[in-house]
């Protein structure tokens, strides 16, 4: 039997380490989001598959800079020293993932601007109509859209795994401590893309392509989490100790219940069945994959700021 | 590298003493780029004085940054910090900064005790009791004005009050903490233990605590002797109900049962004695009724004192054999708060024979003998007034052995008018209500006052009781009288303000000066200031003012110690003897050789309340200093683990704890631990304050004060043993 | 160049706080944040029991995960002594260095940068002990170079038994506690 006290008493520290709220799963999760949008609308145009993917490709690079923005919002938000935002780029630290992440944010916007700029909105073609024929030649080019299809995949993918690697490379919490929370993100991050765009989508068979798509995902994020979690279980005590966080500790409901059964697992039946067309489409799935994608975020952001090294 | 060698450098410029204090008290010649972190521009000024967060008096450097208090550290210079101060010497900057000081006199507006104020100028304030003392002194004699104080800041208060002509002066140092261990001692050996403490901890080899519970008690130099004995490897035994930071450095632990330490104590003895390992050199040539001592210590058996004690024949006997295995280096310590249990001279009388049979008294690693710097008195004051009447606490000596005043005898005279009427308490930072044991007595005699008048620097529970409070200054904000206490080496220091008060604040001297030119006794204050004072007594033995204002810490040649040294073996008793067996107990028909009774047992699902220190506060006077309180912002009340497990109460739950006169105290968090024994619980004295000005502090955990409803006097000298009650744990 | 770490000695340790309140005051830390903590560890059953108190602080790990965690360059090692520091001038608050140290040994000043023990370096590079090291009343913390054999703390190493914290985090740690 042990009995440990300390006296520290810090905020945001004691009794569990708590340095980030809402924002940094909000962020986590718009960014791995606007990830897959990236790739999968990169990999339409690269592969020169973007007919009768409107909204995949005509749609999604204007709301990705729009979610982009808000997560950058977010991480904003959860700053402490706010003025001092612009030190981000004043350097450039390889070994912090934190640092890879801001450089790449900023090459996420010119990528996404190249596929916004090959289908504009109307209301800025109706502005600028020299814009609309611009954009017109470049959709007739096939090495520029191989080359947006490109780079949005490469940008998308480091974006993606970024979001995982940045909590992976905290290693002081065991919960984190595994490679496989960057693939777990990307993956995550792609499957709540293409729920996104089989949700929006007006195409049916852009909508069961995705809905296709995403069901592959949602597998392999399952797939992943098991692994993640046996991972952690067959590590350390403290790692075993950490994994216990999710299945049967604090954060065990919101995990079963919010992450694998709402959020992976149902969606998973439901657009199974409705790709074999046993039900209609409805966009109730893709919506418990995209809040399923959120809680995630939070659980693990929550989950692994709580985890410790010590047996306090 | 050259980093280093500089701290080299420093460290034997600190070990060169006073040579460091005076650089350090004047910087600028080649030691202002040592001091702090000052930025560039940060005008740094250091002032010496000595500490007041409790009354150890440790010699203290006080910096200020740019004109405002910045930190303290010990005086180099100083033997009794040896230049590091305790946890509260150090938090001592807070009490400047703390927001819940009184800030001006305040005067009661409507009953006693609802903490209704108007303030008033000093000098109102000050005509107003002057007032009242002249009127109660015409009618009622001026033995009916009684003076509670606690530290040297009530030394020119009592000057007026011995002017005034009462001979009625109290301190709760006395009959609530260390008294009964003097008279233990002073029946033994002749002489008291004393104040430091004149206990050799740093060369003991072998060092017996009974409760005592060093690094929790923070008296800086014991404290830091106890290190260094722990650090050389001495063998340290300690026996308490709770595993204390001592036990944890303990080669024996002894989880002695409550109240029954007399009984292990005999069983020492015992064991030394029947198996000749005490020292018979000394007990031949100094003893005195050693044979009847050893006759009645001979039924006090380790078998007698295990079913006592709760601890095994076999740990009695292998530490005895421990102890004299070192001695005569092997310290039973006398510890400071003893008023335990109403037997607590007698038990401090087993420790003193104890010491005795180890032949500690005077050896090194024993009790060494101190020696004080002989600072004259000041001069120039007419002769005190004879008092009429006696002093009123301990009528017709009831309690044969006291010799000082008892702050429970002033309470019990107040409330009988027995032998004569108290009819006023002038009270100096002392707060009876947390001090003595129950506060119903000491409320109802406040109530039979015609005035009571509180110096305090807080609105501290006492003063929540007054007619008129007085706000004092803090100690770093004044000067007090010269610190003499007798030490290894005989030294002085000067207190002297580091800062201004913040608001209209006095010190004592002035209140003290002040008050007594409204009584008439102006004559007594021949002094126009308090540095006219100082001075006065400080040429007096050859030094100034000057020079120790520089300094702060004077220290005198070195004194033989031990009697190995040349300290002539003198015992000053009656029989010039070591009193094994006590004529002086015998003749008022008290025990001679000290024996155990047993003590009332809790009731079935009670728990005996016991209290003890915490390193970061000194009694109920740091609860609101900001530094201290953020360190411990409350008390936990210590509970057996498999008890609080039986109780359903997992630490940090908030219970209440009832006492067996159905009191109920403020709620308090549970520390569930391994650390304590199933039938008693420990809380940490001086939590729980109930007055509204205390801000900080008001409904912070809870206080042993309020519980200690029953006290059990000692028949020796009139001490109230306050470990004595039972709680049971409710619900908050 | 030195390489700066503390030897605290746990049996002398009476976890009275004075490092942490001088501390406080040394570094004007704001009210309700510490830079340094007491750890107390019970283990057995009553009356059997040992306790390991210990004053713990920032570690100036050999591998600092907050250093390389920092996207700004904000958490540094300084070459002074090779302590770990941060530049407030610097430093965003994004919190990263507080998630990664294992120690928990940070926390967000209320000024908004990360803050933490410095080994009070104004004074190390005056001579002086840290302010913690200085004040303790039972002289159990000790303050030096550990690269140098001849240093009180290395000497104190290698004659005693001691442990750091949390060595599995793999930080090497460079506060050592002697048992
Ligand atoms: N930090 C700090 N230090 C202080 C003070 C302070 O206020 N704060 N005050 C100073 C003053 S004036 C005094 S008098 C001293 C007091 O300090 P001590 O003289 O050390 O105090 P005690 O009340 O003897 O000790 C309390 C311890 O005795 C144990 N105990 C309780 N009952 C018994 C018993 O029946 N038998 C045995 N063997 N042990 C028992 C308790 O568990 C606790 O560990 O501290 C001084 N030092
Ligand atoms: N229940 C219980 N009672 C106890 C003890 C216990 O452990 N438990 N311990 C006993 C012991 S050992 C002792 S020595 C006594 C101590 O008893 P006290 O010395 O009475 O101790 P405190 O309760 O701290 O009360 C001190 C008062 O002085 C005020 N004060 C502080 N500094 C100054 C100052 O500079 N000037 C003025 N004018 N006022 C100041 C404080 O605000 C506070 O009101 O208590 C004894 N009584
Ligand atoms: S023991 Fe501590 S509080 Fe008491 S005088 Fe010394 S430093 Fe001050
Ligand atoms: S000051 Fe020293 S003895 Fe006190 S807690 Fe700190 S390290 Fe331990
Ligand atoms: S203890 Fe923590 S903050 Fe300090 S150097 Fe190590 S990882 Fe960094
Ligand atoms: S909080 Fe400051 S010091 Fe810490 S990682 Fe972020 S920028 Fe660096
Ligand atoms: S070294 Fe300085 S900053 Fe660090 S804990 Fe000690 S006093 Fe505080
Ligand atoms: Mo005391």
């Amino acid at each position: 039997m042990i009995e440990l006290t300390t006296t520290r008493a810090n905020p945001m520290i004691d009794p569990t380490m708590h340095v980030w709220g809402w924002e940094i799963p909000v962020y986590l999760f718009l960014g791995g989001l606007v990830a897959g949008m990236m790739i999968l609308v990169g990999y339409l145009y690269f592969s020169g598959r973007h007919q009768n993917r409107d909204c995949a490709c005509f749609v999604i690079p204007g709301l990705g800079l729009l979610l982009l923005t808000l997560g950058m919002g977010a991480l904003f938000l959860d700053l402490e020293h706010k003025p001092y935002f612009w030190r981000l780029y004043a350097t450039f630290e390889p070994a912090s993932p934190m640092s890879w992440g801001a450089w790449i944010l900023l090459l996420v916007y010119p990528a996404l601007l190249a596929a916004l700029l090959l289908r504009l909105p109307a209301p800025i073609t109706r502005r600028f109509p020299g814009l609309a024929e611009l954009s017109d030649r470049l959709l007739g080019e096939p090495i520029w859209l191989r080359a947006v299809g490109a780079a949005n995949v490469a940008v998308g993918s480091l974006l993606g795994l970024y979001t995982g690697v940045l909590l992976s490379a905290l290693g002081a919490r065991p919960l984190w401590s595994s490679a496989l929370l960057g693939p777990l993100f990307l993956v995550s991050g792609l499957s709540t893309a293409a729920a996104l765009v089989h949700m929006l989508a007006r195409h049916p068979e852009e909508r069961v392509l995705f809905a296709r798509a995403d069901n592959v995902f949602l597998g392999t994020e399952l797939l992943l989490l098991a692994l993640f979690l046996v991972g952690l279980l067959s590590a350390t005590e403290v790692h075993a100790r950490a994994a216990h966080l999710l299945l049967d500790g604090a954060w065990g409901a919101l995990f079963w219940v919010g992450v694998v059964a709402l959020g992976i697992v149902i969606p998973l039946g439901v657009q199974i069945a409705a790709v074999r067309h046993k039900i209609q489409h409805t966009p109730v799935a893709p919506l418990l994959v995209l809040a399923g994608g959120l809680a995630l975020r939070f659980v693990l952001v929550a989950a692994g700021q709580a985890s410790h090294w010590s047996p306090l | 590298m050259a980093i280093l060698s500089r701290r080299r450098f420093l460290q034997i410029g600190s070990g060169a003493g006073l040579a460091a204090a005076v650089s350090s008290a004047a910087p600028g010649a080649g030691w202002a780029d040592l001091l702090g972190p000052a930025a560039p521009g940060d005008r740094i000024e250091t002032v010496p004085t000595y500490c007041d967060l409790c009354f150890w008096k440790c010699g203290a450097i006080a910096y200020k940054k740019n004109g405002r208090l910045w930190k303290l550290e010990g005086n180099p210079a100083d033997p009794l910090s040896r230049g590091r101060l305790c946890p509260r010497g150090t938090g001592g900057v807070g009490t400047h900064y703390d927001p819940d000081r009184l800030t001006a006199p305040l005067v009661r507006r409507r009953d006693r005790g609802d903490e209704e104020w108007v303030e008033v100028t000093w000098d109102e304030a000050l005509a107003h009791v002057a007032d009242k003392l002249r009127a109660l002194a015409r009618e009622h004699g001026p033995e009916s004005l009684a003076f509670f104080s606690h530290g040297i800041g009530g030394n020119f208060l009592k000057h007026t009050f011995k002017a005034f002509g009462t001979p009625n002066l109290v301190a709760p140092s006395y009959a609530q903490c260390r008294g009964p261990r003097d008279i233990g001692f002073q029946l033994t050996f002749g002489e008291e233990v004393g104040t430091p403490e004149r206990t050799d901890i740093a060369n003991a080899r072998c060092l017996v605590l009974l409760g005592s519970h060093l690094g929790e008690n923070m008296h800086n130099s014991q404290v830091q002797e106890f290190a260094d004995a722990v650090g050389s490897g001495a063998t340290v035994i300690v026996a308490d109900p709770r595993f204390s930071v001592a036990a944890s450095k303990a080669k024996h632990y002894l989880p002695v049962k409550p109240g029954t330490d007399l009984a292990l104590l005999l069983a020492w003895m015992n064991v030394l004695v029947t198996e000749e390992l005490y020292d018979r050199e000394l007990i031949e040539a100094h003893g005195f009724g050693f044979d009847s001592f050893r006759a009645e210590i001979a039924l006090r058996t380790p078998e007698w004192a295990y079913p006592i004690t709760t601890i095994d024949p076999e740990t009695i006997r292998e530490t005895a054999r421990e102890m004299a295995r070192h001695r005569p280096a092997t310290l039973v310590h006398p510890g400071r708060h003893v008023t335990w249990y109403g037997d607590d001279a007698q038990r401090s009388r087993a420790v003193a024979l104890l010491n005795a049979l180890l032949g500690s008294w005077g050896r090194r690693g024993g009790f060494y003998y101190p020696a004080s710097l002989p600072i004259p008195k000041y001069a120039g004051y007419p002769d005190y007034p004879k008092s009429a009447r006696g002093p009123v606490d301990n009528p017709d000596g009831r309690y044969p052995f006291a010799d000082l005043g008892l702050t429970n005898g002033i309470r019990a005279a107040t409330l009988s008018g027995e032998p004569y009427p108290i009819k006023a308490w002038f009270v100096y930072a002392t707060n009876l209500l947390q001090a003595m044991p129950s506060q119903e007595e000491t409320i109802r005699a406040i109530q039979k006052l015609d005035l009571l008048v509180v110096v305090d620097t807080h609105p501290s529970e006492i003063a929540g009781w007054a007619d008129v409070v007085l706000p004092e200054s803090v100690y770093l904000e004044r000067h007090d009288d010269l610190n003499t206490e007798p030490f290894r080496r005989p030294f002085v220091s000067l207190r002297q303000p580091v800062v201004e008060p913040p608001a209209d604040q006095k010190p004592n001297w002035w209140i003290a000066r002040e008050l007594a030119g409204r009584l008439g006794l102006e004559a007594f204050y021949p002094w126009r200031d308090v540095e006219e004072y100082l001075d006065a007594r400080l040429s007096g033995a050859g030094l100034s003012l000057a020079e120790m204002k520089r300094r702060g810490v004077f220290e005198g040649a070195a004194q033989p110690l031990y009697f190995d040294d040349g300290v002539p073996e003198e015992f000053p008793t009656p029989t010039g003897k070591i009193e094994l067996w006590s004529p002086q107990l015998a003749e008022k028909g008290f025990d001679p050789v000290p024996r155990y009774t047993p003590h009332q047992e809790p009731p079935p699902g009670a728990f005996r309340l016991l209290f003890g220190r915490a390193p970061v506060h000194t009694f109920s006077r740091t609860q609101t200093n900001p530094l201290l309180a953020e360190a411990m912002p409350e008390n936990e009340i210590w509970v057996n683990a498999d008890v609080a497990r039986r109780l359903g109460l997992a630490s940090g739950r908030r219970v209440r704890l009832r006492n067996q006169d159905g009191v109920l105290s403020d709620p308090i968090a549970v520390k569930a631990t391994e650390r304590i024994r199933t039938d008693c619980v420990y809380l940490v004295h001086g939590f729980g304050h109930t007055a509204k000005g205390l801000r900080r502090a008001r409904g912070r955990g809870a206080s042993d004060a309020q519980l200690v409803t029953r006290y059990a006097v000692d028949p020796l000298m009139g001490a109230t043993g306050m470990n004595v009650n039972f709680v049971t744990l409710e619900e908050a | 160049m030195a390489r700066f770490g503390m030897v605290i000695d746990t049996l002398r340790c009476v976890g009275c706080m004075d490092c942490v309140i001088a501390c406080k005051t040394e570094n004007e830390v704001p009210e309700g944040f510490c830079r340094d903590w007491i750890t107390t560890e019970v283990r057995g059953r009553f009356p059997t029991l040992t306790m390991e108190i210990r004053s713990e602080r920032c570690n100036h790990c050999d591998r600092p995960p907050c250093v390389t965690c920092c996207p700004t360059g904000a958490s540094h090692v300084e070459d002074f002594g090779s302590l770990v520091l941060i530049d407030h001038e610097l430093c965003i608050g994004c919190k990263a260095c507080l998630a990664s140290c294992p120690y928990d040994a940070r926390f967000v000043h209320p000024d908004g940068y990360a803050d933490k023990c410095t080994f009070c370096v104004h004074r190390v590079r005056k001579g002086e002990a840290p302010a913690c090291v200085a004040v303790c009343p039972t002289r159990c913390m000790h303050f030096g170079d550990l690269d140098d054999p001849q240093s009180e703390v290395s000497k104190l190493l290698a004659s005693r038994r001691s442990h750091t914290l949390h060595p599995e985090a793999g930080t090497r740690p460079r506060i050592h506690f002697l048992t």
